[in-house]
Formats: structure tokens, sequence, C-alpha cells
């Protein structure tokens, strides 16, 4: 609307126009722009757009707010940052680093922290929401997991979510690298004898990407221009088509009165989601910048500058990237001697599966679908206990990120803990293979006993708290019945037969065996939807029997 | 937007399970429709909606004290003060009252915008209805007809021999991109397989400096129990490969009465039981710092791997999948010590073309 100043041709009209006056300076404006970008006809479909209201869709909004807060905040460290590895002799006004020789990329981010006037506090702030960022995609993640809101139409914008993770997590390592400090570099030299444990490339890619010999002098610039420019320009193309597609499809919902899946409740884009969404960016910018005047964050000039052969005791990634540190910390030192060759399987067999354990969620949406056989739109969403395969799934694949973060952080945890550092190793090793199987099964049988309860609750009411006693001299508690609005939400889940083989003769007697996969499919759903995994849900005629019939308390 | 939602493609056309949008006579689980609108405090009493527009107006005023206090903050205050506040300690005032005074400002935009939208705009819960992605079927057949007249046109179909070129030749041209890239760096070669000690010879042996006193050392320089590190000699911090050299060179030394070391192998290496190991972790290539004496492990921290340095610095835990080289070291004539050749084997992590 700031175009208002330029707009002042914009009045005359050719012969024959039918549009009615502009009331005022504003209309007239809108005018011209719609004359020029169509705005009225986008704005049309948009300006009252219906948003339904639950928290949880706030963690998408901190992720894309956090998004805005790092561009910005990079943009500036970049008017200071010299992303270069020549050498420098330090002559600021930290006094510990005094005359010691340091690269120009470590000596100017010391600048940034000390000479530049709030250059710590953007430094400080971009970390953070960084942080902020990763942390945010990944719970953004699991609600959208947990709720099943990746079904059909929106396993696409699943998959776009999910390369933005994955780059946000890249991009965070080689952000962490560039202040060239002996932590960045540690991270590096990690990075280096990953490439060098891949079977016949591995030395070329090391030798391509490092511009010789570890550590070199071109591996800063590189990951500069990588880090502002290569993947944030990805990021920034699969943000904008990951938006695009949630305007498209509109929000999913919870089942509830009124709400259909034809429909969507909510309140309108403007002006109150513009207010709360709009506001909740202020919220967001507010809490990282007071955390960062508050909480020190890789507080790189305590380190000192990277040296090969100089280490610093707790070198630690960032959280997101604990998982592989974790996968390399505990895999034994396996290596395989092939004719005058080495594989070094204790580095490349953690290197595969950490692309393994965040392609599973990738693949996730389309694996259920072929299982289920679902070819619908769903645009209500699931409550996890309804879902209790996928959400024991789910549970089971965080467990599995959660025992790799101990193994990452076992250092940690043994100095913490007073455990010794071997025992934790060996604890995770086993614990790989066997939480994930335990924290399946036990989230499993928790869902079902949600479902239980739901279950008693719609045929039986929901507990008083009033204690009556009966003629005979019994007490019971008071039940009273659930609002039909509740009966109906918690009824409306679907619970879809499980998908069957074709007899095994067809209908001219003709033995007919089905293949390997369409056994494995009936299988998998029979998991999925079978006995096992759900409790049928209340009929109108079980709550009919116990509502009209005796003992109505 | 005018096409209504085809029946077929929703959940509840399909199957009974979830059967529940029809209201059957009497069900009890029927959908009961939107309830009510239920209005607010600020809706019905107007003294509590100019309260509300009072406390959104106080929160915009915050946020511009806070804004001219960033200003003032960053003008005044001196970048090299340093101030305690409990309980963060020692902090740098400027850093802090720049994070606060911007974090307020903003925080209280958010929050008056927020307030704003929750007590005085339109709580109205309004249905939209949704239409569903995908074309209806008279869309499909038109534009797959259009396709086919489009492809048939082009008769991409039929010359057989300029769709199979065309193809190759797609497929080929990404590889002048992949080409390009060759000059990123040097081709690896042998050289991960020397590191500066090669340089040594029976004639002219290169003496093990001191990494903290820059100076050469003396067999009784080491002493038992701990661990020293050194460089070749003719090495500076100030060269300009100094990173990529000492990458490769440093090592550690520890002295172990010679008959505790197992290894004979690694105690013939030694100079009257002093060894001269990599300091290069064999695992991904972190330098190796901890040791315990009367173990005579030695621990990387990066992901403990632990070496028996009284056993040829085998593998007694964690990722690392070989043992630690080891240099061979002797005296001169003037008792420095000193390496007449380099590793045997190379250092550092290790990769598909090393010999095992
Ligand atoms: S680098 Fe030494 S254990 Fe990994």
């Amino acid at each position: 609307m700031s175009s208002a100043s330029s707009t002042t041709s914009g009045a005359a009209k050719p012969a024959g126009s039918t549009r009615a006056k502009p009331a005022n300076k504003w209309e007239q404006a809108a005018d011209w722009t719609d004359g020029r970008l169509g705005i009225y006809s986008l704005a049309k479909a948009n300006l009252r757009k219906i948003f339904p209201d639950h928290w949880s869709f706030m963690l998408g909004e901190i992720c894309l707010y956090t998004f805005v807060i790092i561009i910005l905040t990079g943009v500036y460290l970049t008017l200071f940052f010299k992303p270069s590895m020549g050498e420098v002799i330090y002559d600021g006004s930290y006094i510990p680093l005094k005359g010691i020789p340091m690269s120009e990329a470590y000596a100017s981010t010391v600048d940034i922290s000390f000479e530049v006037r709030g250059g710590l506090l953007v430094r400080q702030i971009h970390h953070w929401a960084a942080l902020v960022f990763v942390a945010a995609m990944l719970v953004h993640m699991m609600r959208v997991f947990f709720t099943g809101a990746f079904r059909k139409p929106r396993e696409i914008n699943w998959v776009f979510g999910f390369l933005l993770l994955v780059l946000g997590m890249f991009d965070g390592f080689f952000g962490y690298s560039l202040p060239d400090d002996l932590l960045s570099g540690t991270g590096i030299r990690f990075m280096e004898g990953a490439i060098l444990a891949v079977p016949l490339v591995g030395t070329y890619i090391q030798m391509f990407l490092f511009g010789g010999e570890f550590p070199g002098h071109d591996i800063v610039p590189r990951f500069f221009t990588i880090h502002v420019l290569l993947i944030p320009g990805i990021m920034l193309g699969l943000l904008v088509a990951h938006l695009i597609l949630v305007f498209y499809h509109k929000h999913t919902q919870w089942a509830g009165p009124g709400k259909t899946e034809k429909n969507v409740v909510g309140m309108p884009l403007m002006p109150v989601y513009m207010a709360k969404a709009g506001g909740f960016f202020f919220l967001v910018f507010g809490l990282i910048a007071a955390v960062s005047a508050i909480a020190t964050i890789n507080p790189i000039w305590a380190y000192g500058p990277y040296r090969p052969d100089q280490v610093s005791t707790d070198a630690q990634p960032d959280w997101y990237m604990g998982f592989s540190e974790g996968l390399i910390r505990v895999m034994p030192g396996w290596e395989i001697g092939l004719w005058g060759h080495t594989l070094n399987l204790g580095v490349f067999v953690p290197l595969m599966i950490f692309p393994l354990v965040l392609v599973a969620i990738a693949v996730y949406p389309f694996i259920e679908s072929w299982v289920t056989g679902d070819k619908r739109e769903h645009h209500i969403l699931d409550r996890p206990r309804n879902a209790p395969v996928r959400t024991a799934l789910g549970a089971a694949w965080i467990s599995l990120y959660l025992v790799l973060l101990v193994g990452g952080g076992n250092d940690l945890f043994a100095t913490h803990l007073h455990l010794s550092i071997n025992d934790i190793t060996y604890f995770v090793r086993v614990g790989f293979f066997v939480v994930p199987v335990l924290t399946f099964i036990a989230t499993k049988r928790w869902c079902l006993g949600l479902q239980r309860r739901d279950k008693e609750k719609v045929l039986h009411g929901r507990e008083t708290g009033v204690i009556k006693r009966l003629p005979h001299g019994e007490f019971i508690e008071v039940h009273a019945q659930l609002p039909q609005a509740d009966l109906h939400k918690l009824t409306s889940h679907e619970q879809p037969p499980v998908f069957e083989l074709p007899a095994e003769t067809d209908e001219n007697g003709v033995a007919a065996k089905a293949g390997l996969i369409p056994r494995t499919r009936a299988k998998l759903s029979r998991g999925f939807y079978g006995e096992g995994s759900r409790i049928p849900k209340p009929t109108a005629e079980e709550h009919h029997e116990i509502t009209s019939g005796h003992g109505h308390h | 937007m005018s096409h209504d939602m085809s029946e077929e493609k929703l959940p509840e056309s399909h199957g009974s399970a979830g059967h529940h949008e029809v209201a059957a006579h009497g069900d009890p689980f029927a959908d009961p429709g939107l309830p009510a609108h239920q209005p607010r405090r600020t809706d019905i009493d107007e003294r509590a909606a100019q309260r509300a527009e009072r406390q959104v107006s106080l929160m915009f005023v915050v946020s511009m004290l806070a804004t001219v206090g960033f200003i003032a903050s960053y003008v005044a205050i001196d970048p090299d003060k340093i101030v305690y506040i409990f309980p963060l300690g020692h902090v740098s005032a400027l850093n802090f009252a720049l994070g606060m005074t911007l974090g307020v400002a903003l925080f209280c935009i958010g929050a008056g915008a927020v307030h704003w939208a929750r007590t005085l705009m339109s709580d109205h819960e309004i249905p939209a209805e949704r239409h569903p992605i995908e074309a209806d079927d008279e869309v499909r057949a038109d534009v797959i007809e259009q396709f086919r007249t489009g492809a048939a046109e082009s008769g991409f179909g039929r010359r057989k021999m300029i769709r199979n070129t065309l193809i190759g030749s797609m497929a080929l041209v990404p590889l002048s991109g992949v080409v390009l890239l060759r000059d990123l760096g040097p081709l690896p070669e042998d050289k991960l397989e020397h590191t500066g000690w090669r340089e040594a010879t029976d004639v002219k042996p290169l003496q093990l400096i001191n990494m903290n006193t820059n100076q050469p050392m003396k067999a009784e320089d080491v002493i038992v129990g701990s661990l020293t590190f050194a460089m070749p000699e003719g090495l500076s911090t100030h060269d300009e490969d100094f990173q990529q050299q000492i990458a490769k060179d440093a090592l550690m030394l520890v002295r172990i009465a010679p008959e505790d070391i197992k290894d004979t192998e690694s105690r013939e290496k030694g100079f009257e039981g002093i060894l001269a190991y990599s300091k290069i972790c064999t695992h991904v290539g972190c330098p190796i710092s901890l040791y315990e004496q009367q173990t005579h492990h030695a621990l990387c921290p990066c992901h403990q791997s632990t070496f028996d340095l009284a056993d040829g610095a085998r593998v007694i835990f964690g990722p690392a999948g070989h043992p630690l080289p080891q240099l061979k070291i002797t005296t001169d004539e003037k008792g420095f010590l000193v390496a007449t050749g380099d590793f045997d084997e190379p250092v550092g992590p290790s990769y598909w073309e090393r010999a095992r």
C-alpha cells in the first residue's frame, strides 16, 4: 500500500470503463496496482481466507519466523565476516588472543564479537535462531506426523518439509564451521575423515572439496558460499513452495462439532490472523533477542583458533547433529582389508545409517498409504491414540534419536552422572536395537489404553466426583452424560477395514496364489488396523442400551 | 472455485466405518453442528474493551521506549565494559543492554498485536468450503486430449531417431558441469601416504622439536609417565602450509620402562623406552590429547578411541579401526632425538587406497 504517492495518474479512466470511482487515495492506489498486477483477484480468494485455530499450528510459524530472523542477521554478519584462511596476527581488544597467529575468518569473527558494536548480539541471535529453527522444524514435523496431516493431498508438502529439515541441519553445520575456531575445525576434520571412508572415490572427493590436503586454504571460502548462497537459495525456493501448498490445500483441522472433511472452520486471515501471526513474529524475535542478551552461545574466543594438532575436550556438535555423532561414537571400529585396499566400516556404516534414519521419515506417507490402500483426501486430523501403529512408529523413531543423542554425548553423561564411558557406549550399542522396539510396544499399548478410556467415557459418561449412597448401602459415583459435541468428537474417527487378500481360488475354482507383495501388504495392513491395533468404537446400540436401560447413574 | 467437492474423494462417502455425517434419527454420536458463538467479556462490556485497548497501546508505547533505549545504549555504552549481573555473572554491558532493549521492543509489538487480536477483533468462527484438489473427469479428459494432440504434432513418438538422440544428448550434457569441477583440487596421488618426516634420511636425520619449547630434545628431557608433543625440525607456525603439515606430522612422545613395553617391534622403533606415535587419531583424525600414565592408555577426546601405547598403540576401545602409526626414532651424535625416515604407514583416518 506504500505506492500511494506514485499513483496520481491512475485516476484518469479510459472512456467506457465501468469501474466505480475510487472513494479515496488508497482505493485509487489499489486500482492502479490491480491494473498491473491483478491484485483484486488474488485478494478475493485470500483476504478472508479461513484459518483454523490450534496452538500446535504455531510450530510451523516459528520455523518461518526464525528462518526470516536468520536471513536478516546473516546478511548483517556477511558485512563484517571475512571468509578467508589468510593468516593474520591478532591485535584486537581481546587480550588473551593478542599476538596469536590465526586465520582472517577467525579474527573477523572475534572482531564481530568485540569490536563491532552489537555484532556479538547479532551473532548470538543468528546462532540461537538457527538452533530454534531446526528444533521447531523437528517438532513441527512431529505434529504433522502424529496427527496424520501428511496424508493425501499433503504428501508432497511433507517431502518439501523434510528437505527443509535436512538442508537446515547441513546449513547449520556449515555455518558452525565458518569461524575457524578450535571447535569448528574439529568438526571439519570429522567430516574429512568421514569422506575419506567412502570407498573408491573418498580421497578424490576429499582433495576436491578441500582443494588439496586437510585443512588447506580453500575450505572456509567454499563453505561460506555454500552456507550463505547455495543452501539458503534452495531453502528459500522450497519454503515458498511449501507455503503455497499450505495455502492451496488449506489447513487441516481437528474433528469437532460442525467440522467436516468438506469445510474448514476458523477465523479469517484479515484481521485476526494478520494480527496474531504478525504479532507472533515479533514475539519470537523478541524472545530470541532477549535470550541472546542473556545466554552466550558458541564463545569462539574462548576456544581459540583452529590448529589440527590441538583439541578442546568437550568437542560437541550442535544438538541436531548429535545423533550422527552418536552413530560414529558407538560403532565398533571395523576395518576390512581387500586386495590392498581398506574398507573403513567403522566410519562408513554410520555414514550410511545417517541418511537412512532421516529418509525413513521422508517416505513414511507413501508407505502408509500403500499399506492402507487409502486414496482419499484427508483434512480432519487423527488423534494420535486413534492411529496406534503410526504413533508407536513415530515414538520408536524419536527414541532411536534420543539413544543416539546419548551416544553422542557419552562423555558429558559420563562426567555428569559419574558413569563409565565404556558402559554408556555398550548400553547404546544394545539400545540402538532394543529401545525402539520397546518404545513401539509401550506406545501402542498406551494408545489402546487411551482408546479404551474414550470408549468408557462415551458409554458411561464422565465422572462427576459426586458420591451417592444407594438404598442398600452401596456407594457409587455419579456419572454424567457427555454433551453431544463430545460424543461426536470421541466417535468420529474412522476404523477402516483391513486390506484382505483376494480369495485363494478365483470364481472358476482355479488356485491363484497371491504374490509376495500383496501378501506383505495384507500382513502390514493387519498390523495397522487388525484386532490388536484398535479398540472397536462404541456403537449407537451399545450407547442406547446403557443409557436407556437400568442403572443409569 | 465454484465446483463442489466431488463426493467419492472424501472419506465420508467411503465404506461404512467412518460414517457419521448423516445424522441417522436418534444417533447419539451425530454431529450437532457448529456451536453457537460465545461472546467474550470485551464483546459485551465496553469498559473491559477500553481497558484492553489501553493495554494494547501501552505495549506499543513500551516498545517505542525500548527502541529509544537500544539506540541510547549503542551510543553510550563502551563496547569493552563488563558488568556483573545476577545470575548471569560477568557479561558485556553493551551486548546485554542491546539485546534486552531489542528483545523488549520486538516482544511488545508482538504481544500488543496478539492481545489486540484476542480481545478486540472478532472471534467468530466461520466455516469455509473445501474443494477437491483433483480436477473433475471432464477437465482431465480435456487436458490429456490436448497433450496428445501436442505430442502427436511434435512427432516425438514417431521420429524415434530424434527422440533417442535427444535423450542421449540431454543425458550427457550435465557431464560438462561435473568435469568443470575437476580443478577444485589436486588428485590424491600419494599425498596421504607421506608426512613431513619423509625428508628425514640416514644422511640428514630430522630433529624432534618440542612443541612447547620449540627446542630440540634430548632423551633425558622426556620423563616417564608424561606426554610430550613434537614436530619435525624446520617447521614453523608461520609457514604458509603449517596447518596442513602439522595435521600429519604431529607426534606424541611417551616414555615407558622398556620391560613394560609388550610389543617388541614397537620397543625397537623407540629409543630407551621413548616411543613416538602419530598424534592424529586413526578414526577420523582428531589430535589425541589425554594420557593415563598408570595404564599407558591414550584417549582421543572426540569419540573416545583408546590406544594402548605400551602395546604398539593397539585399539582397546572405541571406533578407531587400527593402531596409531609409530615413528622410528634414535639419537644423533649430539644426543638429540631424531627421526631417520617417515612412518611406515599413512597417518590419520583410513581410506580406500590405504594398503592394509
Ligand atoms: S577421531 Fe579419535 S576417536 Fe574419533
